[in-house]
């Protein structure tokens, strides 16, 4: 797959410290419409800072990050609910480690609620959308049930097709499977893969070291604050250049 | 056309007449200005007085025959007044009974205007004098010991100086221990429990009214009067200082009903005509009021045998009234105060929840000076009692300007304190939604408006559902608290039937199984809500 020239995320030089700790350090990434990169690294590297950063939902304190047309300055300054954050999110939806569904409503209204408050969706459309979205995820059969009768791989699916609702572009996805059981996080998988070949742009912070390896066309590694490593899957798990990445891979797949 | 000129040409005389009146009350009598004054201040038809039902025979109290009604010999008066004033204006009237707290009488009659005029036992004191107008007296009284009928210490109020003694707090008979020099006054809210503790051995003595002695101790063979009656005083009627021209027709007419009779009738009929009235008639028909009294010009009263026969009223009252007062009789009596409480809860707790939601949001969203001000206003309801709120509302609010009846009053004092509670139970629960939740609604796009009114808060007033039934229950006791200010709610008017029946113990489990009644629901209702919507996770 040859990237077109315009990336659709560019990170450029981005910093972020929580108190004293520097968490991303000058980061650059640029990633293109259609890509899957798998963002790997040991723990507190900063992986899921860079997600949230490009998802606006924490600060940061030097240099931009461009999500379409869309410019995030990093001035520190409060994100609150500007408008350029707003825009973005629709534009990249996020997948968190801990579902995050909606305990009140049901399955479908826990898909629906984006486009009807956001998009300004009539519910008819909302609704056949949201159901044919649940098909997606293959779970055309539990509209109607709540979050706590659901279990954790059904609800990630679930929280899936909630992002997918909005119609991005591009989904961001947050160590999705780190909190299910083996074989549910091969359901969850499944849907990314499928997404993939539809030609979504997928973020994933992982640590499915053979998910990176089968599905993504680059792997990045995060290390305290820096990319130590970028490459096609292939370069980058079978062939690390640094210490510190033959380290990590070590230790994960030991 | 006519009516017009004939406008213009009253209110001329009004305003011309107007700066004459405090001198003119009597001589204008007769004068057609004062009489069309006179019907517009009383254009509603209906003349409202206050006094306390609260078990106060012979005052004002519950029929014994039907607790629904009112009667008294004050309740005689000023019927037989507003008939007089009715007469006079050529215009119909009646008289409307409104129930106060006794000690609250004179702000309803200032502050709050919930009437005009107090027919109660009120006398001049050194308090009230020069605050209210009061009219020639109807009634002359003496204050009277009362002991127990083996007690052989007490022999007068000189007696009683490092004895226990009972009495009603505030009125005159308090002020009158406190001048003697009584270490121990007790004072109470009603005139039924001083008697009831001398009985009980809790009080050496009790001093109160004549009246009050008449058909609270006298019937009693386990109590006596120590003496006979001191202090003699007067009963007047009060109206505000400014309103002269009903103050001026009030006397005439205590005239009129002296001069006819009615008045000393009224008086044997409730056992309470003596000689001391003689002292009631004064002014230029002095002689016709002796007589009409039951006096001779010497002022000596005349055999009885000549005047005409009255129905006594029994003196047992409270015997009367605990024989006829049957389950059905104050059974819907107490429904109906429970229908108040229910209402009052529900109302206050509605408005308790809307303006504790204000108070939690600001104190958790808003701008520095916001949150301390939500904060202050937690600390402040949370930190001062609630009868004082109730109070500052309904008797302080009409200084500021504000006029606010009983009800509305009683329902914002208890939404204005409850909130502060309510509003932390929002806060802790607004607090227990998780972080992520936010994050999962913002990465919708959504607004964090949105994501408050459509994921935060949903799950908060679940789990804040449960503490808010807690306080509901409260709140319906708490609601017992508004009788201060004149609302007549469940627990009150178990107090007024109980003290008028003295059945205490009947009425009590009666009127306890109806609080059960109305919170039980309530209970089941918030664990169903629990079970049904509490957090899940």
């Amino acid at each position: 797959m040859s990237p077109s020239p315009q990336p659709f995320i560019a990170v450029q030089g981005v910093t972020k410290r929580f108190a004293d700790r520097l968490v991303l350090d000058d980061v650059s990434l640029d990633i293109y419409p259609g890509e899957t990169v798998a963002l790997i690294g040991p723990s507190g590297g900063g992986k899921s800072t860079l997600l949230r950063s490009i998802n606006a939902l924490n600060t940061i304190d030097a240099g931009q990050i461009k999500v379409g047309e869309h410019v995030l300055a990093g001035n520190g300054a409060s994100l609150g609910q500007g408008t350029i954050v707003r825009q973005i999110r629709c534009v990249v939806g996020m997948i968190f480690q801990d579902f995050q569904l909606f305990p009140h409503l049901s399955a479908l209204d826990n898909v629906i609620e984006g486009p009807l408050r956001v998009l300004g969706w009539s519910r008819d459309k909302a609704v056949a959308k949201g159901r044919e979205l649940l098909d997606r995820v293959g779970l055309g059969d539990r509209s109607q049930a709540f979050p706590d009768q659901l279990s954790g791989g059904q609800k990630q699916r679930i929280a899936i097709a909630r992002a997918l609702a909005m119609e991005p572009r591009g989904l961001l996805c947050d160590e999705i499977t780190s909190a299910l059981d083996p074989e549910l996080k091969h359901e969850v998988l499944e849907v990314l893969s499928d997404l993939k070949k539809e030609g979504m742009t997928l973020i994933v912070v992982t640590h499915e070291i053979g998910f990176a390896r089968r599905a993504a066309d680059r792997v990045v590694v995060l290390c305290g604050g820096k990319i130590i490593e970028d490459g096609p899957p292939d370069a980058v798990l079978g062939d690390p250049k640094s210490a510190r990445t033959r380290q990590f891979l070590q230790n994960v797949l030991a | 056309m006519f009516p017009t000129l004939r406008y213009w040409l009253t209110l001329t005389a009004v305003l011309f007449l107007g700066g004459l009146v405090r001198t003119a009350s009597v001589c204008a009598a007769d004068d057609p200005a004062y009489i069309e004054r006179l019907r517009q201040r009383l254009s509603s038809g209906i003349l409202k007085w206050g006094g306390d039902a609260e078990a106060s025979a012979p005052y004002q109290l519950r029929d014994p025959a039907d607790p629904e009604r009112v009667i008294g010999f004050e309740v005689e008066i000023a019927d037989a007044l507003v008939a007089e004033i009715s007469r006079r204006i050529e215009r119909p009237l009646k008289a409307e009974f409104v129930q106060y707290n006794w000690v609250s009488l004179e702000p309803g009659l200032q502050e709050t205007k919930d009437f005009d005029m107090i027919l109660a036992g009120f006398e001049k004191n050194a308090d009230n004098t020069g605050r209210v107008a009061f009219t020639r007296g109807y009634y002359v009284y003496g204050q009277q010991l009362v002991v127990r009928a083996d007690e052989t210490r007490i022999k007068s109020l000189s007696d009683c100086v490092d004895m226990r003694v009972a009495t009603l707090a505030g009125a005159l008979s308090d002020r009158i221990l406190q001048e003697v020099g009584v270490k121990q006054i007790v004072g109470f809210d009603t005139q039924v429990e001083p008697y009831r503790d001398l009985e009980l051995g809790r009080v050496d003595a009790a001093l109160l009214d004549y009246p009050i002695y008449t058909f609270y101790a006298a019937p009693n063979p386990r109590l006596k009067a120590a003496c006979p009656p001191t202090h003699q005083n007067t009963y007047h009627a009060a109206l505000r200082l400014d309103d002269r021209d009903l103050t001026a027709a009030v006397d005439d007419a205590l005239s009129q009903l002296m001069i006819r009779g009615t008045l000393r009738d009224i008086l044997r009929k409730w056992r309470l005509w003596n000689a001391d009235q003689r002292g009631l008639p004064d002014g230029k028909h002095r002689e016709a009021e002796l007589l009409g009294l039951g006096f001779d010009a010497q002022g000596q009263p005349v055999d009885p045998a000549t005047l005409p026969p009255v129905q006594e009223i029994p003196r047992d009252m409270i015997a009367e009234s605990s024989d006829h007062w049957t389950f059905d009789v104050y059974f819907p009596v107490l429904l109906r105060a429970a229908g108040m409480t229910v209402q009052l809860t529900f109302a206050s707790m509605a408005v308790a929840m809307a303006i504790g939601l204000l108070v939690a949001v600001s104190r958790l969203y808003g701008p520095a000076p916001l949150r301390h001000a939500a904060l202050c206003y937690v600390e402040f309801f949370r930190g001062i009692p609630l009868l004082l709120v109730l109070y500052f509302i309904y008797y302080g609010a009409p200084n500021l300007g504000f006029e606010i009846s009983a009800i509305p009053a009683a329902i914002l004092g208890f939404g204005i304190v409850y909130a502060a509670y309510e509003a932390e139970v929002y806060r802790s629960a607004i607090e227990s939604v998780p972080r992520g939740q936010w994050e999962a609604g913002r990465a919708l796009g959504m607004a964090d408006v949105q994501v408050f009114r459509r994921v935060i808060f949903p799950q908060a007033f679940r789990t804040a559902l449960g503490p808010m039934t807690n306080d509901f229950v409260a709140m319906f006791k708490d609601t017992s608290l508004v009788s201060v200010i004149a609302v007549q709610e469940l627990t009150k008017e178990y107090l007024v039937l109980a003290r008028s029946s003295f059945k205490f113990v009947e009425l009590g489990l009666l009127t306890a199984a109806l609080y059960m009644a109305m919170s039980i629901p309530l209970g089941y209702l918030s664990r169903y809500l629990e079970r049904r919507w509490g957090p899940k996770r």
